[in-house]
């Protein structure tokens, strides 16, 4: 049974946190990769392969703070109701750990992150339900799923690949769940693309 | 069924073929734009620029759109040859461009998604904003 269709939130609430459990540890994962002192020196030297890891992640970096701002939108929207509500500021947190991961990533390697922009171009006169909020998320999410795995293969460092993979997995994650909140298979098909 | 009936049934069958090409074309496109979604859109700029208007636009041309200087400096304008190339390995295509995606390996998907977009530029999510002239 779904969460979204559970008659109690906090039922709801606690089955999702029970499994977002791996959420955790990828995180956790990431988080000490990040921290490998060896990454900056990996890359030192490395010419264009480390340039182009750093804009990678840069770019990387500019999409998650977008994602942060649009689940800031729909929070304060005032057009989401528990449980859902709960879940947009838990996504919003992964993201916002992912742009902390990914900014303190560029700076190790030389690089400078790219900041939040002061205001962001939403399609806020298509936002009238909660569907139009699950249904904008979930194609932001879809999106950084792709856009993520056409990240993997151009990295210089494999070790970046797998951090890159672990934040896929937690988004591909994120667009099941809006997915299924839609009322739509959660889960598509056999592979993304 | 009459002569001139079947005639008419034939001839409304052969359109609904006709038609259901290219439908099926931007049907697919769509779909793969959703790739995109992560960084763009039809009618504003996100991480990447937005997409009304997009063939024929001079490459890194958006006014107040943040470019790579790469871009700014590809002397690409997007046709249909241009974007499959760029496309299919971005970052092959222009070195130190901030579009850091391996690309779309099928031509046939390539394809389908710069018709979409080609399509797109007529719609009214992208005539209405005015976004297509820019």
């Amino acid at each position: 049974m779904s969460f979204f269709q559970m008659p109690h939130p906090a039922a709801a609430r606690r089955i999702f946190l029970g499994r977002s459990a791996g959420l955790v540890l990828s995180g956790t994962a990431v988080a000490l990769l990040a921290g490998k002192e060896g990454l900056a020196a990996q890359q030192s030297g490395a010419g264009d392969g480390a340039s182009q890891d750093v804009q990678i992640l840069n770019t990387a970096l500019g999409a998650e703070l977008e994602a942060i701002a649009a689940y800031q939108l729909g929070a304060e929207s005032k057009l989401l109701q528990k449980p859902v509500l709960d879940l947009a500021v838990t996504f919003q947190g992964h993201h916002k750990e992912h742009a902390d991961l990914l900014a303190k990533t560029v700076e190790k390697l030389g690089g400078k992150p790219v900041l939040a922009k002061s205001n962001y171009n939403f399609p806020v006169d298509q936002l009238k339900s909660q569907a139009d909020v699950l249904r904008f998320a979930s194609k932001l999410e879809q999106g950084a799923v792709s856009a993520y795995l056409g990240a993997v293969p151009l990295f210089g460092n494999r070790d970046l690949s797998k951090a890159a993979a672990s934040i896929l997995g937690d988004e591909a994650m994120h667009w099941a769940v809006l997915r299924n909140a839609l009322g739509e298979a959660p889960v598509p098909s056999a592979f993304v693309s | 069924m009459s002569d001139r009936r079947l005639a008419g049934a034939l001839a409304l069958a052969f359109a609904c073929t006709a038609q259901a090409g290219p439908a099926d074309q931007l049907a697919h496109g769509e779909q793969v734009y959703a790739r995109c979604l992560a960084c763009h859109a039809l009618a504003y700029d996100r991480v990447g620029p937005h997409h009304c208007g997009l063939l024929g636009r001079r490459a890194g041309s958006v006014p107040g759109f943040a470019y790579s200087q790469a871009m700014k400096d590809s002397r690409i304008t997007w046709d249909e040859k241009t974007l499959d190339r760029f496309l299919a390995a971005p970052t092959q295509a222009v070195p130190g461009t901030s579009m850091t995606y391996a690309g779309i390996p099928d031509a046939k998907d390539r394809s389908d998604l710069i018709a979409y977009l080609r399509h797109s530029g007529e719609s009214p999510e992208c005539t209405r904003t005015g976004s297509a002239q820019r």
